[in-house]
């Protein structure tokens, strides 16, 4: 029953890992870049979920879908402003800037007077155990597993069934074709990145009551980054697969292994895979012309 | 302006273009070697520091900026010199001994780390070498019988035969003979089949196999010299902090590195010293200006990161190849006066996208 309770608890922490994988993804998959500033991103949509929230007092029906609406805002004009003057550029200009993007959101955040250097609880109407049968959980990692399902299946229907989530699975296959059919590439990477802010602020809402909202909240993407390759870097159930795999064998090596082993269980888990199956679970392979 | 001839084909690879060169270097030497004379014992400090991550922007340049291969793992290499020098210094051995050691144990690491480099690259090597850096930095925290753990390690004075390098100047002096000697070496590197190798590798990997290049021994190659450089500069980096908690050694030190060699121009060797300039004396302008700022800013404990992090960017976006571009524009700018044009060094792009095809 322990091993039971531990595991269902690492995959509400997987599921949170997964969706900010999620984010390196579709960033990944549109734009052939990676962004580091995703955990920040996702830093910066839980403050603006609790200045929203806390400070001016909105209900929660407005307040969230603003808070991810506005970080969807925000992650297409860091598309627009920083991202596209360097596409073509090697991918480790790429890199540098998102990581400079990090710091610069990091260190900002820091400046909001009396806010920004300490830890905040979103005033979230859900928290406490709930016993299901033998098994007592808290409620707010019931929440995560239950959000990051229908996450999934929106993301699911929007890939399939909309005629921009049609586009963008065109986009990420062959940019120029896509081009060439008539697709609007560099409208469609604005929107990707604007998705991808937005999943990260959902991420910090549902990872709020866990870990609460801080300056340094970002730097759970250091784990991310593993979860999105255990999955294969450029398949979007993948990301959630890796993210979900990350955080049971974590919590499990939590209980079982010596003190310690919990931190880097993560990334002995991504050299294993680099050095097993390099492209991931389900990750497709793909080979480099001249 | 002057015009080189070019009368035989050693000039292209001699380590001086024109006398002007040497008499330009050759004064900064003499400068740097007088530097305990003319200067007080707080900025000569700095500057045992700026040629300490000097030598280890060197090991990095070598691998991001001349191989193209992208680690976010060289707190790690740092680390280990920096732990072996502490240690083999505590057992008495002497410091010509030991900072080459520290050197080459970094660089078997760097070996072990660079495997992997051979069957992946790009973003997923940056995420082998980002997790190989954190089990290091657990690895440190937890071997507490030899490390000291979070609690630390003292470390003590380098020395030879009861030689003692106990004053500011003579750890100076040790600095930069190593750093001197490291530039050297790397320069020297760069111009033989190997290092035109590495730019190979870092240009296509496609076309240098297709040159006959063993892409596995040179990948391989420029990790462990990477690695040694970076040390070398832990062992010095050692004395210079005197004091090794794991932490200094993570995913931040890591960062900090790709920071200085980005910034300071990658692909140039001017670039790791002037991205060590930029790392040592930024935190202090920081220090000085944050005074005259309104307290909410100045006081916030991120301005240095945002500061950092504007540079970054600044650089990314508007000078790719670092402050090293930037002088090299001045440079040409002046020598060409009126005839400077706007398109000189403008970039090539080159679309990932294109070699995708499956």
């Amino acid at each position: 029953m322990a091993t039971l309770q531990i595991l269902l608890s690492g995959v509400a922490q997987g599921c949170i890992y997964g969706l900010i994988a999620l984010g390196f993804v579709l960033i990944y998959k549109a734009t052939e870049t990676v962004s580091f500033a995703q955990g920040d991103v996702m830093m910066v949509g839980g403050f603006a979920a609790f200045l929203l929230l806390n400070v001016m007092g909105l209900p929660l029906g407005v307040a969230l879908p603003l808070a991810i609406a506005g970080m969807g805002l925000v992650g297409w004009g860091l598309e627009r402003a920083f991202i596209r003057p360097v596409l073509g550029q090697p991918a480790f200009a790429i890199v540098m800037l998102t990581l400079g993007l990090g710091y610069i959101a990091r260190g900002a955040i820091t400046m909001l007077p009396n806010i920004g250097t300490d830890t905040h609880a979103l005033a979230l109407p859900y928290s406490g155990p709930v016993n299901l049968g033998a098994l007592v959980v808290g409620l707010e990692q019931l929440v995560v597993i239950g959000a990051t399902l229908v996450l999934c299946a929106l993301l699911y229907a929007l890939f399939r069934f909309s005629r921009v989530g049609i586009a963008m699975q065109a986009v990420s296959q062959n940019q120029l074709a896509a081009y060439y059919m008539g697709i609007p590439v560099r409208r469609l990477n604005g929107y990707v990145w604007a998705l991808a802010a937005a999943v990260a602020a959902i991420a910090a809402v549902l990872l709020a009551p866990i870990t609460f909202v801080h300056a340094n909240m970002g730097l759970i993407g250091l784990k991310a980054f593993p979860a999105a390759v255990i999955g294969g870097f450029g398949s979007l159930p993948g990301a959630i697969v890796g993210g979900v795999i990350i955080g049971a064998v974590e919590a499990l090596a939590g209980f079982y292994l010596p003190d310690g082993v919990k931190d880097v269980t993560a990334y002995v888990l991504v050299l294993v895979m680099l050095m097993v199956k390099p492209h991931g679970l389900f990750g497709e392979r793909l080979s480099k012309k001249v | 302006m002057r015009t080189l001839f070019k009368t035989s084909y050693d000039q292209d690879i001699r380590l001086f273009e024109h006398s002007g060169q040497v008499f330009w270097y050759g004064l900064l030497l003499l400068a740097l070697v007088a530097a305990p004379w003319w200067l007080d014992a707080y900025p000569l400090a700095q500057l045992s520091f700026v040629l300490i991550y000097g030598v280890v922007g060197l090991g990095l340049m070598v691998l991001a900026g001349y191989t193209g291969l992208f680690s976010m793992g060289h707190g790690a290499f740092l680390g280990v010199g920096a732990y072996t020098q502490a240690l083999l210094t505590a057992a008495g051995w002497p410091f010509f001994i030991t900072i080459p050691l520290a050197g080459a144990l970094a660089a078997a690491f760097g070996v072990v780390v660079g495997l992997p480099a051979l069957r992946v690259k790009g973003i997923y090597l940056a995420i082998a070498t980002l997790a190989f850096c954190i089990i290091v930095e657990e690895g440190i925290a937890r071997w507490e019988s030899l490390t000291g753990g979070n609690v630390g390690l003292m470390v003590q004075k380098a020395q030879a035969w009861g030689w003692k390098v106990d004053s500011e100047a003579a750890f100076y002096f040790l600095c930069l003979v190593v750093a001197v000697l490291s530039t050297l070496v790397v320069v020297n590197l760069l111009r033989s089949p190997t290092g035109r190798a590495f730019v190979a590798v870092r240009d296509s990997e496609v076309s240098a196999q297709c040159m006959g290049i063993h892409l596995a021994r040179t990948k391989t190659l420029a990790f462990a010299i990477s690695a040694f450089f970076t040390g070398v500069g832990g062992a010095l980096y050692a004395h210079k902090v005197t004091y090794l908690t794991p932490d200094q050694f993570g995913i931040l030190q890591s960062i900090d590195l790709l920071l200085l060699v980005t910034i300071g121009g990658l692909g140039s060797v001017h670039g790791a010293f002037l991205g060590a300039l930029f790392l040592v004396t930024a935190p202090q302008g920081i220090a000085v200006v944050k005074d005259y700022l309104p307290p909410a800013i100045g006081q916030a404990p991120g301005l240095q990161q945002l500061v950092y992090g504007l540079v970054l960017v600044a650089i990314v976006l508007f000078e790719p190849r670092g402050l090293y571009g930037r002088w090299l524009k001045v440079r040409t700018w002046l020598q060409l006066f009126p005839f400077y044009r706007r398109g000189l060094f403008k970039r090539q792009k080159s679309y990932q996208k294109s070699e995708r095809l499956r």
